[in-house]
């Protein structure tokens, strides 16, 4: 298994390369001039070029690239042309609200779609099973950027129940701590702020969750009907087994490892930060980062923000497929002994 | 008194096509420690009749009449929670598929202790144990080693001792055997038989054998009830109906097993035509257009299960019974 990490872990260092060097290169080719950006309307050419110089910007494209990777190989991914702020230390800054994002939109995705399928799956064609085929495709066809403002329209201008932007209300803002505000607030003891953060969290999460319920869902339910139609699920019933616990231990069991698969691959992508769901709640993460310095033409930061993604895509990939071997006894990545 | 009794027992599937009725009269009945052997082509109901006294059809089919009486309680009755007692506890059964009849993600130890915990109040430690004793049993080697197994490393054989272990750990009265050597290789298929009359012996058990397979019934069962189209056409004990088959479908059957001694250049016998859609099955017996003793009555009326004359203790469903003094 080691040795299977090892060599997954040697592709992904290729993969990741590739990925720099595309970005490198489209950010260079398609976006606006960062000198125009960062002086403004009244800069001048000579000021310009002045600019251009002291960030190396002037020098031949293959010589910014030499250089930036001989940063990345360092850990240096390059400053800000705004606040000149390291990149990373930006990504750090940005990178908890993120997750915390992310995994309460996976939780309220696998807990409701894991659920939603399974009643649909054990009650086929029942109110269940319509129920879960309309919240499916509602899921899955509704744009994000629709389903944030209608929400956001609803809880917070009409019914004005939950704010609409932010993480938490800034007076209420912890200081220090992990930067995960759910779990400062509650380490602190401070439940007023967590029952704040958790208000700010719930319509971001429900938007992001959507499209991954409605993934999780129909997978669970086709997954869960073919090994309903299992012999083993048979074999169970056979031995006298409850009918709950055959739909539960053994149909279920057996139907989550391609869930599980699913659920590893959308909190990846949900990790690479949700870029249309923080944009709408003004969400402080990585993703409204990236646009952000994607329409300031900050390079060095859209190329550090691209690179994360590579990397926990990667990651997510490889520990989706190590939890498969743990889950599936039939899987092994190493070669069978005997 | 029989240990399991099937009266007139008619299974019905509701499909957009009509209602098929894929058990249409099923009679027979097992003795304590007896091996009654159900003999049918694919599409006869053997299997569809097993499921229907394990209660274990899949919807929407069900039992649209008839009676299934098990030691004196009649089965068709029973709520889910009483059949769930019965299942696994006083009938036991093995399938068709060993490579998939096994949960591939538990180990096959802990698929038997399941089997036990479900209808016996004991100890995981304990159930463990009778787990490992049970595929000792049933001729695992080291069984202490392969109950940590997971079903994909053992063989279709070894598989199939393990459900036989799974289905007779609880003692079981009768064992309901579905093609249990269909799926496995001739010299695994004759070790399979001789452990399931092995342990009737032992167990004194009783043992439902589903099969098509002629020579796995006259290598180990004592009674024989042949199906077609859904219904019993004739029953005999073994040795009598393969000396002398009275129905002229049982005879047919017999005639097309292939035989070492047969004149190799001759074709092989089979019964000609195939076997009527469920659907169109009209108002006589249903074999009577492959039948070469058909008469008229034979296409107008279905003739009744009746004991043959002067043999009382077989019975046939045909008008002109083959070969009867």
């Amino acid at each position: 298994m080691a040795k299977y990490v090892l060599k997954r872990l040697m592709m992904a260092v290729l993969v990741l390369f590739g990925v720099v060097t595309i970005v490198f290169i489209i950010m260079r080719a398609f976006s606006s001039d960062p000198a125009a950006s960062v002086l403004g309307q009244h800069a001048t050419a000579e000021s310009m070029a002045a600019w251009r110089a002291s960030y190396g910007l002037d020098k031949p494209l293959w010589e910014q690239y030499v250089s930036y990777l001989a940063g990345l190989l360092h850990g240096d991914l390059g400053y800000s042309y705004y606040d000149h702020t390291s990149v990373a230390g930006q990504i750090m800054g940005r990178f908890p609200a993120t997750i915390e994002l992310a995994v309460c939109a996976i939780l309220i995705a696998g807990v409701f779609g894991i659920a939603l399928g399974v009643a649909a799956a054990v009650h086929k064609r029942s109110f269940w099973d319509y129920f879960s085929t309309v919240v499916s495709l509602v899921g899955v066809s509704m744009p994000v950027f629709w389903l944030g403002i209608l929400l956001i329209i609803l809880f917070a201008g009409s019914l004005h129940v939950l704010p609409s932007t932010g993480r938490i209300d800034p007076m209420l803002q912890p200081v220090g701590g992990t930067g995960f505000y759910l779990l400062d607030t509650l380490l602190s003891g401070d439940f007023e702020a967590f029952g704040n953060a958790l208000a700010h969290m719930i319509l971001p999460s429900v938007t992001l969750a959507m499209y991954s319920l409605a993934i999780i869902c129909r997978m669970t339910r086709s997954s869960m009907l073919d090994t309903l139609d299992e012999d083993y699920v048979r074999t169970a019933r056979a031995k006298g087994v409850r009918r709950r616990r055959v739909q539960t231990h053994h149909a279920l069991r057996n139907a989550m490892l391609p869930v599980t698969t699913v659920i590893g691959l959308e909190l990846g992508s949900l990790l690479g930060g949700a870029m249309l769901t923080e944009t709408i709640f003004a969400w402080p993460g990585i993703g409204k980062l990236a646009v952000d310095a994607i329409q300031q033409s900050d390079y060095p930061v859209v190329q550090g923000v691209v690179l994360l993604i590579g990397v926990i895509y990667v990651l997510m990939n490889i520990v989706v497929d190590v939890v498969y071997a743990y889950l599936d006894p039939r899987i092994t990545y190493t070669k069978e002994e005997g | 008194m029989a240990l399991l009794e099937v009266q007139d027992l008619v299974t019905e599937f509701p499909t957009r096509a009509g209602v098929v009725r894929a058990v249409n009269g099923v009679t027979f009945s097992v003795d304590e420690g007896e091996i009654l052997a159900v003999v049918g082509e694919s599409g006869s109901g053997k299997s569809v009749t097993a499921l229907s006294i394990m209660g274990l059809l899949q919807d929407p089919g069900h039992i649209a009449h008839g009676s299934i009486t098990f030691d004196g309680r009649e089965l068709s009755a029973l709520s889910d929670r009483e059949m769930e007692e019965v299942r696994g506890n006083q009938i036991g059964m093995i399938f068709q598929e060993p490579m998939t009849s096994l949960n591939p993600v538990y180990r096959v130890g802990d698929q038997i202790v399941e089997a036990i915990l479900t209808h016996e109040k004991i100890g995981k430690k304990e159930a463990w144990e009778r787990a490992v004793e049970m595929l000792r049993v049933v001729g695992i080697p080291s069984p202490e080693e392969r109950a940590h197994d997971f079903p994909h490393q053992m063989s279709g054989g070894m598989r199939q001792r393990v459900m036989i272990a799974m289905a007779l750990v609880c003692r079981p009265k009768l064992l309901i055997a579905d093609e249990p050597t269909t799926a496995l290789d001739v010299t695994i298929q004759a070790q399979i038989l001789d452990l399931i009359y092995r342990l009737r012996d032992a167990y004194h058990m009783a043992v439902l054998l589903i099969t098509h397979d002629l020579g796995v019934v006259s290598e180990v069962a004592d009674r024989a009830v042949v199906m077609y189209c859904g219904r019993t056409v004739e029953e005999a004990p073994v040795a009598e109906l393969f000396m002398h088959p009275h129905h002229p479908y049982t005879t047919g059957l017999l005639q097309s097993i292939p035989r070492l001694e047969d004149d190799s250049s001759e074709r092989l016998y089979a019964i000609e035509g195939t076997v009527p859609d469920p659907l169109e099955v009209g108002e006589g017996c249903p074999f009577a257009n492959r039948c070469a003793y058909a008469a008229d009555r034979c296409r107008s009326e279905l003739p009744a299960l009746s004991p043959v004359p002067g043999e009382g203790h077989r019975s046939i469903r045909c008008f002109y019974p083959l070969e009867v003094h």
